[in-house]
């Protein structure tokens, strides 16, 4: 079983300073900062490597930043062989809103980055099936960006209390 | 809607649409369903018709109290799980200390709410195989439960209870009369069940070999909870990383064995949350016993919530399997972002890959056998 | 006492105005379509338990809406799943009915304020006769609304209306386009 910070130091040496970065805040948990192109090349590592062996995906959660105008994407990992659990963030500008999918590392990511591109509006790269999964098909906008204005009107229905 | 694709085989496929509004579906819930008869090749799950933007609602709603609502209505049939997750995680970034008398009552309703929710899956499940008679036996059970919540929250079934530190008010003053009551009840109609449905030949050969799923599979589509248990996975959060006072009891984890058929099918996933009923029974006993009698409830609650910048992802074992939050605060007084992490949103995506080859009245089957609520798979 | 509980003297032969007895005939058993969207369902399948049988009233549940006489109409309608709702109820055969029952699709419930996606009512989409407040009702009140909906089907008339008479979809799309 190792803590975060053993794990951030393991994979500093595989990938280098560039790549990875360590946060911890005042309360809760810290998390390891990975750029937004190294990601599916990381979270392969951590699935496959024989000390790490992180075979559960948890939980992927998209957020928005306002103040450094960027989204980002939480994963949440876990091993049930060795017992350790991790969190990771990526994150990525709100113009330029790409970040590689892990969907062939865990199949599980699948539905989480549609909820991701539905609700936040992070697009995934190689994504098999990049489609809205929990709004309407034809819905405007990414409901949980913090600036997000509803739409009046959806096919006639009001959206709103009137 | 249908219409029929020719592939290069020359067989005819056809498309057909099941649901939303379907009797066996278990809400709103529409799978789409390519057929070659009554064999199915692809099934593709469409969700999104009960979104009821509970995330949303948790940033907009100004308090980390007033949250708790909304998260009894994400799986309206465990309330008091969903709550004790949401209490669990807030704490943890709290980082305040919960009075002995609190956890003790909070394990109770919790595992009260575990039977309960366990006796509806199973009754629905006999009713989409065509048993009647159960799921009227088993909701007269349920009944039982649904009193004792009453008399002390006030709701039959969305409860608003716990609070984060602690609980609204104490229980009532027959709680653990009626509780040890209801233990001693309920032992022989568990038995009752087994020889109603679980070992009735039509039942066993309607689930047994039918939606094998295997282990590898399972953990790679990060199942968890009796699903990931009936493919013979020993994996509880409640042993396995607890929270709580769940390391102070003595329980047995029960798991699929392969019994009827092959590891990892219907009969397997069932017969788990059967073996788990009893379980919450022992725990429950052992918490009656080791309760104690005075504490104010109400006393490590804070008056303002306001944690410090942080987040924090808590995990706990609701009757469905994993159920995670994530909040992140941001030193305001409302959250920043909560993510509820579902186990039937998981699970629910495992659909095509261990349906693939079945006929349609197993489909109604597999969908039974992994209990999806779907206030949680929307949100 | 009802029609069947009396004893005749001198034949049985009785003479009733046709209007009572469709009306006796259609409220006595009314079958209600399963329509549980979400958290109202669970205390619709415990109404139709044994503690508080819907059957003594001759309430069944049927899955398809043609073969229904009442929507039960249970839990939170999304803007998603608005049109569907529409489809089914076009596809009920009248004399059909409408209970909404819960906060939710009387009015948007715990939802409306920032609900996006969550449509602030039922009947913006589908005119409903009897209106279940709670969140959820108790099976109690369920069956409350049950006995409105058969004292306003007691009222009803088989003779057509004078001026102006519409049929109820034309009223709907009336509605709709104002």
């Amino acid at each position: 079983m190792k803590q975060p910070e053993e794990i951030f130091e393991y994979l500093k040496q595989k990938f280098g300073e560039d790549s990875i970065g360590f946060e911890a805040p005042e309360v809760g948990q810290p998390w390891i900062e990975v750029d937004a192109s190294a990601v599916k090349d990381v979270m392969k590592f951590l699935r496959d490597d024989k000390e790490l062996r992180f075979d559960v995906l948890m939980c992927l959660s998209g957020v928005h930043y306002p103040d450094e105008e960027a989204v980002g994407v939480t994963y949440h990992i876990n091993s049930t062989q060795l017992k350790h659990s991790l969190a990771l963030k990526a994150k990525a500008p709100i113009d330029n809103p790409f970040i590689q999918s892990v969907e062939s590392v865990w199949k599980t990511a699948n539905w989480h980055e549609r909820e991701a591109w539905d609700m936040v509006g992070i697009k995934f790269k190689e994504h098999p099936n990049h489609k809205r999964i929990l709004c309407a098909e034809d819905w405007e906008g990414h409901p949980l960006r913090k600036d997000y204005v509803q739409q009046e009107f959806y096919n006639g229905m009001p959206t709103g209390d009137n | 809607m249908m219409n029929l694709i020719s592939n290069d085989a020359g067989k005819k496929m056809m498309t057909i649409n099941m649901g939303p509004q379907h009797p066996s579906t278990h809400g709103v819930l529409r799978l789409e369903l390519d057929l070659d008869g009554e064999l199915i090749h692809a099934v593709r799950p469409n969700i999104g018709y009960l979104h009821r933007c509970f995330e949303k609602y948790a940033e907009k709603v100004g308090e980390y109290s007033k949250v708790i609502p909304y998260t009894d209505r994400m799986d309206y049939v465990s309330a008091m799980n969903q709550e004790h997750g949401y209490v669990t995680a807030m704490e943890k970034l709290l980082e305040i200390e919960i009075p002995e008398r609190v956890e003790y009552i909070r394990v109770i309703m919790a595992e009260l709410q575990r039977i309960a929710s366990h006796l509806l899956g199973i009754g629905a499940f006999g009713l989409d195989l065509g048993a009647f008679t159960p799921f009227l036996y088993l909701f007269t059970e349920r009944e039982k439960v649904l009193d004792i919540f009453e008399k002390t929250s006030g709701a039959r079934l969305l409860y608003n209870y716990m609070t984060v530190g602690g609980l609204i008010k104490d229980v009532h003053k027959d709680f653990k009369a009626d509780t040890a009551e209801f233990v001693k009840t309920f032992r022989p109609k568990i038995k009752e069940l087994n020889d109603l449905l679980s070992y009735n030949r039509i039942f066993i050969k309607r689930t047994a070999n039918v939606g094998v799923l295997p282990d590898k599979v399972a953990l790679n589509y990060a199942a968890s909870g009796p699903v990931l248990r009936g493919s013979g996975f020993k994996w509880d959060l409640r042993k396995d990383d607890p929270y709580s006072i769940y390391d102070r009891f003595e329980f047995d984890i029960p798991i699929g064995k392969g019994e009827m058929g092959t590891l990892g099918d219907c009969w397997d996933r069932y017969i788990v949350r059967v073996r788990e009923m009893e379980q919450s029974l022992l725990i429950i006993e052992q918490a009656l016993e080791g309760m104690p009698d005075e504490g104010d409830v109400t006393e490590a609650s804070p008056r303002r919530i306001r944690p410090k910048a942080g987040e924090i992802y808590a995990r706990t074992e609701s009757p469905r399997g994993e159920l995670g939050y994530y909040i992140i605060s941001d030193g305001k007084g409302a959250p920043f972002r909560v993510k509820a992490r579902a186990p039937s949103f998981v699970h629910l995506s495992m659909l095509p890959a261990i349906s693939k080859g079945s006929l349609i009245a197993d489909l109604v089957a597999i969908v039974g056998s992994i209990d999806i609520v779907l206030g949680e798979v929307d949100r | 006492m009802g029609i069947l509980d009396k004893k005749y003297h001198d034949s049985n032969i009785i003479i009733v105005n046709l209007e009572s007895a469709l009306n006796w005939a259609r409220k006595n058993s009314l079958w209600y379509e399963q329509f549980g969207l979400a958290c109202c369902a669970i205390e619709m399948m415990a109404t139709a338990a044994s503690r508080y049988d819907f059957d003594r009233f001759g309430i069944i549940p049927r899955s398809s809406p043609r073969q229904a006489d009442v929507m039960i109409v249970a839990g939170t309608v999304t803007m998603k799943m608005a049109s569907r709702i529409e489809r089914l109820y076009e596809q009920m055969s009248e004399p059909r009915y409408v209970i909404s029952m819960g906060s939710c699709s009387n009015c948007g419930g715990p939802y409306w304020e920032h609900g996006y996606h969550v449509l602030k009512g039922v009947d913006k989409v589908i005119p409903v006769d009897i209106y279940v407040p709670g969140c959820p009702p108790r099976p109690e009140a369920l069956l409350e609304g049950f006995i409105k909906l058969q004292e306003k089907i007691t009222g009803e008339t088989i003779i057509e209306k004078e001026e102006g008479s519409s049929s109820e979809l034309e009223e709907v799309s009336q509605a709709k386009t104002a």
